[in-house]
């Protein structure tokens, strides 16, 4: 298992445009992964779910991976993170 | 006044009239259309042993449906205003999607054999819960995602049509309970004859736009919405603000004649365009439009309008998704000053917040919105959007023929800190060449009674003044202008509303700028004599009024109507004034005009 912690800096947070692109980016993947915010862990390909995860500006999440390209969605999730979901 | 009143048709139709508030002058006469937006009943079923896989098959193929729904709208989005904003409704077919609901639906069918529609709407709430549960402040934005999605999906479980203002184009008059203004920009004239809404007020900015658009419509009836029923035939008045509902054929003919009465004497009117709003004792008035997109200038010039005199420039960002670029303003402010050339246009800097909502600018909920954070406000704690619409705006003045005005001052300071951004803009373009008028004239609204009182400190800073009266009476009277409990309460007439008029004029004179007024005030026939009599030097009022505006002021002699401004001055309640108001305009212009 890959595992990473990010920061949301978008300004929004993970709204649902960003949600969005988190899942359809994580749905690409074969790997199972999930989302932890602070002790709430969420199925990242779920929509639903990563909005009740409610990350806000500031917030911390840790990305989770299993599974054959675990570390390439790992990778790839956490760089849509950092670039701010293209907000901006 | 009776609500309404019944007569029976040669059917034995009952023919019923209703009242509410006029809000945009003229008769349609056609087919009801009720804009059905409100949550449907979902009623639980029990469904048998053997009907489980239908109703789960029925449930995916709504699933389905709706998903094609919104990949329709996706790409009508991605096309027409902007990729980045398709993407909120790649997020809703995500939702649709999502598992976390559907796959609990499933289940739920075949435990308590349960309708599709009725498990659909208990899962929903139950996720929705337990995404209250967290105390995120951006999840009512969310949930209403949630609810747009699964609204549509309901409508198509129950084989209802999902309806797009946009959709309807077989002429209609639109019933609605309520209309937002961004609904109103996306009527198409040829199919809307007329709408009316139960909620709503005179001057809410659906009626101004509807009157800027020439839609005739009738707002505040209350529950007209659950009297009347699509396809029925009806008569709206928005002159008189009434509804008929299944008219007899007298009725009809007399609402036809109306009809053309009104369209005759507003081609009689549009006679008077090439004349000049002047007394006989050859005091000028001038008499400009206010309009709200840039095409409503053709209409004003045809109504004789001698410049655009409010240009309410949020409306371009209503009707689209986001703010319009730096580029898209330009196009707009260039359109319409190279239109009305080398008549003039006064550009008001964006007004958003209040009852038009501006999501995009991070206006989110306020309980007080007309006392909260917009126009100026807004746009001071914005300096860098700000600046994109003054630049905009400068650069479309070379001409000449463009004057900026800044909505909702209330202090000297405001004024002093809006122009300091405008100055930094105009460094701006002299620094990199580009052609502006260095002399432009930067006028305030005057619509906040502390501004009203504050008249001569501002006219020392200020071009001109334009006196909002909707807003100042809203706000010396503490009246919401949407609310039609106290709509009556709303009264221009009020004495002390008149005096701040008044104070502003003189003060604005004192201190040698010209004063003008572009409230609904403006365009009222009965308030015409006071306001020239008071001494404004412009009315700007919606294109349609001009022609009777004009015809009035050409009438009078200025010395006349200053005697009646003294006269109403000294009255000291609404009736009173209201009373001399009437009696006079009859004396002049006969009883049957108003």
């Amino acid at each position: 298992m890959v595992e990473r912690k990010v920061e949301v800096i978008n300004k929004l947070g993970l709204h649902v445009r960003p949600a969005a692109m988190l899942v359809q980016k994580a749905s690409k993947f074969k790997s199972e992964i999930r989302l932890q915010k602070d002790d709430l862990e969420v199925n990242a390909k779920s929509i639903l779910s990563v909005m009740a995860l409610a990350a806000q500006m500031g917030s911390f999440v840790i990305i989770k991976a299993e599974g054959e390209d675990e570390a390439l969605a790992v990778e790839e999730l956490a760089k849509l993170f950092e670039e701010k979901f293209g907000e901006e | 006044m009776p609500l309404r009143s019944i007569k029976r048709n040669k059917n034995k139709e009952v023919c019923t009239i209703y009242r509410g508030i006029p809000a945009s002058p003229g008769v349609a006469i056609g087919k009801a259309f009720l804009l059905n937006r409100e949550a449907v009943e979902v009623k639980e079923k029990k469904i048998d042993e053997n009907e489980i896989q239908k109703e789960i098959l029925k449930f995916k193929k709504a699933l389905d449906e709706t998903k094609r729904e919104l990949f329709k709208i996706k790409e009508k989005v991605a096309k027409r205003i902007d990729p980045d904003h398709a993407k909120i409704f790649e997020g809703q077919i995500l939702i649709l999607e999502d598992d976390l609901i559907n796959d609990r639906v499933i289940e739920r069918i075949k435990q308590t054999r349960n309708n599709a529609e009725f498990v659909y709407k208990k899962v929903v709430e139950q996720t929705i819960q337990t995404l209250s549960s967290s105390t995120d402040e951006y999840l009512k934005e969310r949930i209403l995602d949630i609810n747009a999605v699964s609204s549509r999906l309901v409508y198509n479980l129950l084989g209802i049509k999902h309806l797009t203002l946009e959709s309807i184009d077989s002429p209609v008059i639109l019933i609605a309970r309520t209309l937002s203004p961004a609904d109103v920009v996306h009527m198409k004239k040829e199919s809307i004859l007329g709408f009316a809404t139960d909620v709503g007020g005179e001057t809410s900015h659906v009626a101004l736009l509807a009157k800027s658009m020439q839609i005739p419509a009738v707002v505040g009836m209350k529950d007209l919405f659950d009297q009347i029923q699509t396809d029925q035939s009806i008569i709206l008045d928005g002159t008189k603000g009434e509804v008929v509902i299944c008219p007899d054929e007298k009725t009809l003919e007399e609402f036809e004649k109306r009809r053309t009465y009104i369209l005759k004497k507003t081609v009689e009117l549009s006679e008077l365009k090439l004349l000049t709003a002047e007394t006989q004792d050859k005091r000028k008035i001038e008499l400009s439009a206010n309009i709200e997109l840039p095409q409503d200038a053709d209409s004003a010039l045809e109504y004789g309008a001698e410049g655009i005199g409010l240009f309410r420039t949020e409306y371009l960002y209503l009707a689209q998704s986001d703010l319009p670029t730096e580029e898209e303003q330009y196009r707009a402010y260039e359109e319409v000053a190279s239109k009305v050339f080398p008549k003039s246009v006064i550009l008001r800097t964006f007004d958003l917040g209040g009852d038009k909502f501006g999501q995009n600018l991070g206006i989110l909920y306020e309980a007080n919105p007309f006392l909260g954070w917009r126009a100026i406000r807004a746009c001071l704690d914005l300096p860098e959007l700000f600046k994109i619409q003054l630049r905009a705006m400068l650069k479309t003045s070379a001409k000449k023929n463009i004057k900026i005005m800044f909505p909702m001052i209330s202090e000297v300071e405001e004024l002093k800190k809006a122009k300091a951004l405008l100055e930094e803009v105009k460094d701006e373009l002299k620094h990199k060449k580009i052609p502006f008028d260095e002399n432009i004239e930067v006028g305030i609204m005057v619509e906040i009674p502390s501004a009203a009182l504050a008249g001569d400190s501002l006219a020392k800073e200020a071009n001109f003044f334009s006196i909002g009266t909707n807003d100042l009476i809203q706000y010396t009277l503490a009246v919401d202008r949407g609310n039609e409990r106290i709509a009556h309460l709303y009264q221009g007439f009020h004495p002390a509303v008149l005096r701040l008029i008044k104070e502003t004029i003189d003060a604005g004179h004192r201190n040698g700028i010209w004063v003008g007024l572009c409230g609904e005030m403006a365009g009222d026939p009965l308030a015409t004599v006071l306001l020239v009599g008071m001494g404004v030097d412009e009315l700007s009022t919606s294109a349609m009024a001009i022609p009777e505006i004009k015809k009035i002021i050409r009438s009078i002699t200025f010395e006349e109507a200053q005697r009646l401004a003294d006269q109403i001055l000294s009255l000291s309640t609404i009736n009173d004034i209201k009373k001399v108001l009437i009696e006079d305009y009859a004396k002049r212009f006969g009883r049957d005009n108003k």
